[in-house]
């Protein structure tokens, strides 16, 4: 296997980027993560693209292709593959990607994410997210993306001492670290007292503890440890990209308060890269809900099960914390452009590890990411590495 | 030629509901919606009003109050989003029921919310050009919402009434400019009962980029800034849009505060900037000099720079627009119900 480096990364604005097209969203993060490798372009080997529903979003499949030729790669026939895991779709593109260059089959690659989903109505967006749940046994009956959380956080409620105030200050700890983030959504910091004023979407979830649904997208080239090294004098390591599955719906898993694609992801991780989790500095969880957050803690091993809310409660999560969690403001402040997601929490690690985040900066030489797709049906961990 | 306002009316109906009935019936919290836009009640319409009912009670204030001919009102232009004939001009029925005779231009406007200034516009250059001595220009709407819609808590119905011509005014319009394009944020097919919308996409890239290109455009043709204005008008949807645009614009509280009437009578729609420059015109004095700019989804702005004259001392101006806004009859939530026809009787 082939040691596998970030050696340029590239991210658009993230919001409701109303005035912007797709393709135009794509190409600004493609042209900056290809300048920020001091590449051509012509050196890319082959594009691999998260998406999650082009199809509904903006009635177009076919959406690699599309991204190759507005990123000017038809023209050098370059292959480019979609691939899709609902919100994990980003992640899974960075795995392809990383697969494809540990294999030795390829030098250098560009992964990409990219989601477009302010064309369509606050209903249908609702509906599309309700599709990476499992519409027979969940949609079908009512279940939204957020009722399904909400049931989440409610079991863990009740089985450990976890609180609605525990989840409000997740999400106020993701907007300070939004705040200093200049291609966040929401740069505001905002109270608990706001949280728990704002109005329910799905009891105990309040509107801001759930992520808004964002256009943008981001792209990290990657190669091997020997392009890497001529290319570049500041390469991020992956030193393991894993990934794993669950049951599609909740009723399915013996405990919805577990996340058991996080935890046999992240295990593999570890192991992969020869770390234990007290060995990670950074990390940027997927929090698409508050408990979601609480949840990842858990499950990727930072505390015992039944414990999150205790990291949040005593500020080690924080940006000044001994485990900075979401930096970027994660998903709730950052936005999510879902299937963008996954890989920009890789721009955001390799920022970290860079030293290159700005205000945001924490003291850090390895760093985590961990993508879930849906209620945690597909979860992707990566490891990364600046040594 | 100058042009300007010779008089104005304004409709409002009796009835009132209020957010917390509402909010009730639909189990939201009215603290949020009121919080959220701004608005603590609406006009509601009895069974026999609307559009055309409204427009000529509007009318035949403005007419009273300057004592005009009507027979010398050359040309009369509704603006509404409700007119009661997809075909048939509300025009028309306005002219007849204020005696015009026969011999004037007459035409419906429909722009969303900002057909009513359009109006005025038309009339600007028909008084200017010399083809009539008086225009009416009519603002109003008996606006629809599904039930059960955010836009329920709002949308409202009321209308003012606007004579242009070149003498006796008691306002001159300075300038006029206007800001235009391609925009789908709000929308009604024919056929239709109840508008869409594009939730958020209705306030960045829809109203405060109409409503403040429009503005800006103006003032910097007359050379004017902010303080140079007594006070301030724009469209009001809701009472958040109307007091954010003001400050990203540079205008304070004070200058909004007499013509931010919707928060207690709703968006009246194609009345709504009007029927807030009317409250202004209701207590301004010689020399004020006001601003005025309508939106309208599709979208459009209309900005007009207005001089207040010495004539506004002795014009009638009573009863005024917060007089009729407080004057008002609350209603339950059934009641609003069977005044808006929305009880299907068989």
């Amino acid at each position: 296997m082939e040691r596998v480096a970030i050696i340029g990364v590239g991210q658009s604005e993230f919001g409701e980027l109303w005035d912007r097209g797709f393709r135009d969203i794509v190409l600004s993060a493609g042209v900056e993560a290809i300048e920020d490798a001091g590449l051509e372009g012509k050196e890319i080997e082959a594009m691999y693209v998260g998406n999650m529903s082009g199809g509904r979003y903006l009635d177009q499949e076919h959406i690699a292709a599309l991204i190759a030729d507005y990123s000017g790669l038809a023209e050098l026939n370059v292959p480019s593959t979609r691939v899709e895991g609902a919100d994990a779709s980003g992640g899974l593109a960075l795995r392809q990607a990383y697969l494809a260059v540990a294999s030795g089959v390829h030098d250098i690659v560009i992964a990409a994410g990219a989601e477009k989903v302010t064309d369509v109505g606050s209903e249908m967006t609702t509906d599309i997210m309700a599709s990476s749940a499992d519409r027979e046994w969940e949609g079908f009956v009512g279940a939204t993306l957020p009722a399904l959380y909400a049931l989440i956080a409610r079991m863990h409620f009740i089985r450990y001492d976890t609180t609605p105030e525990d989840l409000a200050m997740v999400s106020v700890k993701n907007h300070r670290n939004g705040a200093l983030n200049p291609k966040a959504q929401f740069r505001r910091e905002i109270k608990v007292e706001d949280v728990m004023r704002s109005p329910f979407v799905a009891d105990p979830l309040r509107l801001l503890d759930c992520a808004p649904l964002s256009d943008g997208a981001a792209a990290v080239i990657i190669a091997n440890e020997r392009v890497a090294r001529q290319l570049t004098d500041s390469p991020v390591y992956i030193t393991a990209c894993t990934q794993a599955s669950d049951y599609l719906a909740l009723q399915n898993r013996k405990d919805i308060t577990t996340m058991e694609a996080v935890r046999k992801a992240s295990e593999l991780a570890y192991k992969t890269a020869k770390m234990t989790p007290r060995d990670i500095d950074v990390v940027e969880v997927h929090d698409s809900f508050t408990i979601a957050e609480i949840l990842a803690y858990e499950d990727l091993g930072f505390v015992e099960k039944g414990k999150g809310a205790t990291l949040i409660r005593e500020g080690i999560t924080e940006l000044d914390g001994e485990l900075p969690v979401n930096t970027s403001g994660g998903l709730k402040s950052c936005g999510h452009a879902v299937g963008a997601t996954g890989i920009r929490q890789a721009v955001e690690i390799t920022y970290q590890l860079r030293g290159k985040a700005g205000k945001r900066q924490v003291d850090a030489e390895t760093g985590l990411s961990l993508n879930i797709g849906g209620t945690g049906a597909t979860a992707v961990v990566t490891i990364f590495e600046v040594r | 030629m100058k042009s300007g306002i010779a008089s104005y009316g304004t409709y409002i109906p009796r009835f009132r509901i209020r957010v917390e009935e509402i909010a009730r019936v639909w189990g939201e919290n009215p603290q949020n919606v009121k919080g959220g836009l701004g608005v603590y009640q609406k006009s509601v319409p009895d069974l026999d009003e609307d559009t055309a009912t409204i427009s000529v009670e509007a009318a035949r204030e403005a007419i009273a109050r300057a004592g005009i001919n009507p027979l010398e009102i050359g040309a009369i232009f509704v603006g509404s989003e409700s007119h009661p004939y997809a075909v048939k001009p509300t025009a028309t029925v306005v002219g007849d029921a204020i005696g015009a005779g026969n011999n004037f231009h007459a035409a419906d406007f429909e722009f969303a919310c900002k057909a009513g200034t359009a109006g005025i516009q038309a009339c600007m250059g028909m008084v200017k050009s010399g083809m009539i001595k008086y225009g009416l220009a009519i603002g109003s709407d008996t606006s629809q919402s599904a039930p059960g819609d955010p836009l329920e808590y709002s949308a409202s119905a009321g209308g003012a009434a606007f004579i242009i011509g070149s003498d006796n005014l008691i306002a001159e319009i300075e300038a006029t400019s206007s800001f235009t394009s391609d925009t789908p944020d709000f929308w009604r097919r024919e056929g239709q009962p109840y508008p869409s919308h594009g939730g958020r996409f209705t306030g960045i890239p829809a109203y405060f980029r109409h409503v403040t290109s429009a503005a800006k455009e103006l003032m910097e043709n007359l050379g004017y800034r902010p303080s140079d204005f007594d006070y301030a008008v724009f469209h009001q949807p809701n009472g958040k849009f109307p007091v954010r645009v003001a400050r990203i614009l540079g205008f304070t509280d004070e200058q909004i505060k007499q013509g931010l009437v919707v928060r207690y009578v709703g968006n009246t729609y194609s009345g709504s900037s009007i029927l807030g420059l009317s409250a202004i015109l209701d207590v301004a004095k010689p020399g004020d000099r006001i601003l005025l700019v309508s939106f309208g989804s599709g979208a459009g702005s209309d900005a007009f720079s207005i001089v207040v004259t010495e004539n506004i001392e002795e014009f009638p101006r009573k009863p005024s627009v917060w007089d009729k806004i407080n004057s008002g009859v609350h209603v339950d939530y059934s009641t609003y119900l069977k005044l808006r026809k929305k009880i299907k009787l068989r």
